[in-house]
């Protein structure tokens, strides 16, 4: 082989390297998307080709597993979680941001260490409290504890943001003779907002696909979309066809939602760690 | 307002959601896991009982020894598969070109994924009459032709560990991707012309370049490994027996399946301290990256 050659060939070897390991990165998930439109009976077979159908996505809002509900409970907890994590994590993003604090070190290394906690110690305390305050099955319940998880990224993620926006401004306005709410408000925010919106994004997925608070404060009322999946268990097994459906519609959104913010998401998930 | 006042209160909502999130738990599930703690015993919650919880599943449990076990052999194995694929791959996406950044982009969808919704996702391609991964592996491997996956422990075990690998290649991939960027082109050029072979470059130049961000993905995957429930709860729920059953099943069984609160809290504590070891490690490389 010439050198040309030679180079032609491994640079195919490279292509077709990667388009296996894609392949094998998309199956599951293009399986998914299959499945949920057989029958039930195709679903119960290896094929690639059949008629489609769209039956399960009207049989998972139907009686009795009304995946619509958890739908509803999914977006109102994920929503409210994010309302409440962005204002209070981007207050003290910025004074992070801007000030030295005393003892600004040991409270970022306490944010950051929160994330690492094992959701199930973080929910054997609340479980007890909120089964004596009422608040199991709740969706509020809920979203008070999602914020211990969505609370670390997303004060660290906005500390990041602002970081990158230079105080010259900042100052100039001060010297104008604007207080530091002000500069907050009409010059840090509408600056930071494509960086506060991609953080939001980042915490409503994480909310969205939070599994283990859920799965143990709810049971009824405030059951959330990743728990719904346990209802397609039958008697006689899986039925795949309508949990594929309902995968979708857990997986879907969230697809669209990370590749609108898919720059930031290993920033998000280090915490500027590595960049 | 002053500065120095004004940035105390800055910080004050997200400290007091903080320290009522995550750090008063682990406050008051010390507290319990020093106690009775029966969910169905009023009273039990305050009742103090020593460290008899610790010694109970030292002395007298092999189900907690055999999680810790699972945990162990399920951290060590997926984080070292999960860091060599994702290198593999970042190496082979390493260079740009058309196929990289479609595939960044698709690279991005496991990780949004519900691992939840992972573990159902593995359960299906396993299923031993039409999974699809099982054809593939009955293919590849005649042996494993006619296996029930979950029915048998070590195979189960593997499953459960292709699903965490397979959810958590993406986002090491798309972090030493980053890390590979910054390795100077100069040096390896330099050294190609020298005539060293593609591995000598990879070992003397490559390798120790992204050092530290490997270590960073090390610890922080070596993390969300030990802390491991969703894809198991909803591939295997522990099973079969106990064969992958995880700490945090394991703590989850015991504190609302069989209510023992002040138990599984103090199993919980024990899992905490390894975490307090990495949480320190990584610290140090977060804070070494931000301080100029």
């Amino acid at each position: 082989m010439t050198g040309k050659q030679r180079k032609q060939f491994w640079s195919t070897i490279h292509a077709v390297l990667i388009l296996v390991a894609m392949f094998i990165m998309l199956v599951p998930i293009v399986w998914i998307f299959l499945a949920a439109f057989k029958t039930h009976v195709d679903v119960y077979q290896l094929k690639l080709f059949f008629t489609p159908t769209l039956e399960n996505f009207g049989i998972v809002f139907d009686d009795p597993y009304r995946l619509g509900e958890k739908l509803f409970n999914s977006t109102i907890v994920a929503f409210f979680t994010v309302l409440f994590a962005i204002p209070i994590a981007t207050l003290a993003a910025y004074s992070f941001s801007r000030f030295s604090l005393r003892g600004e070190t040991m409270m970022l290394v306490t944010i950051l260490a929160t994330q690492f906690v094992p959701a199930v110690v973080i929910i054997l305390p609340f479980f007890v409290m909120f089964r004596d305050m009422g608040l199991l099955d709740t969706r509020l319940g809920l979203i008070l504890v999602n914020l211990a998880i969505v609370m670390p990224f997303a004060i660290w993620m906005i500390k990041g943001f602002i970081d990158g926006i230079p105080m010259d401004t900042e100052e100039a306005a001060m010297v104008d003779g604007s207080s530091r709410l002000q500069v907050i408000r009409n010059i840090v925010l509408p600056m930071a907002a494509p960086g506060l919106l991609t953080s939001a994004i980042f915490c409503f997925i994480i909310a969205w696909n939070e599994f283990l608070f859920a799965l143990i404060l709810t049971n009824k009322q405030a059951v959330t979309l990743p728990i719904g999946l346990a209802l397609f268990k039958g008697e006689e097994g899986d039925l795949w066809n309508l949990l594929s459906a309902a995968g979708i519609i857990i997986m879907a959104p969230m697809f669209v939602l990370a590749l609108a913010i898919r720059k930031y998401f290993v920033q998000g998930m280090t915490m500027g760690a590595v960049r | 307002m002053r500065d120095s006042t004004l940035k105390y209160l800055l910080v004050m909502p997200a400290v007091l959601v903080v320290f009522a999130t995550a750090i008063w738990p682990l406050i008051e599930a010390a507290r319990l896991s020093f106690t009775v703690g029966r969910l169905n015993r009023p009273g039990s919650l305050d009742q103090y009982l020593g460290w008899e919880n610790y010694t109970w599943a030292f002395f007298e449990e092999p189900a907690f020894w055999n999680s810790v076990w699972v945990t162990g052999v399920y951290t060590v194995v997926t984080v070292g598969l999960t860091t060599i694929c994702a290198l593999g791959l970042a190496l082979l996406l390493a260079p740009g070109g058309r196929l990289r950044s479609s595939a960044q982009t698709l690279l991005i969808l496991p990780f949004a994924m519900s691992p939840a919704l992972i573990g159902v996702s593995f359960r299906f391609m396993f299923n031993p009459e039409f999974g699809l991964f099982d054809a593939f592996f009955g293919v590849l491997i005649p042996p494993l032709a006619d296996v029930s996956w979950l029915a048998d422990p070590q195979l189960a075990f593997a499953v459960v560990v292709m699903a965490d690998v397979w959810g958590w290649i993406p986002f090491l991939t798309l972090v030493l991707i980053g890390g590979l960027a910054s390795v100077p082109r100069d040096t390896v050029e330099a050294a190609q012309v020298d005539g060293a072979s593609g591995w000598r470059v990879f070992r003397d130049i490559t390798l120790p370049q992204l050092a530290p961000v490997l270590a960073v993905v090390i610890i922080l995957k070596s993390i969300f490994s030990l802390k491991t429930f969703d894809q198991v709860f909803m591939l295997t729920n522990g099973g079969p027996g106990t064969a992958t059953q995880t700490l945090s099943h394991y703590i989850y069984f015991n504190g609302m399946k069989y209510g023992q609160i002040g138990y599984s809290a103090s199993v919980a504590w024990l899992m905490v301290i390894p975490m307090i070891f990495l949480t320190y490690a990584y610290a140090k490389f977060v804070f070494r990256k931000n301080d100029p």
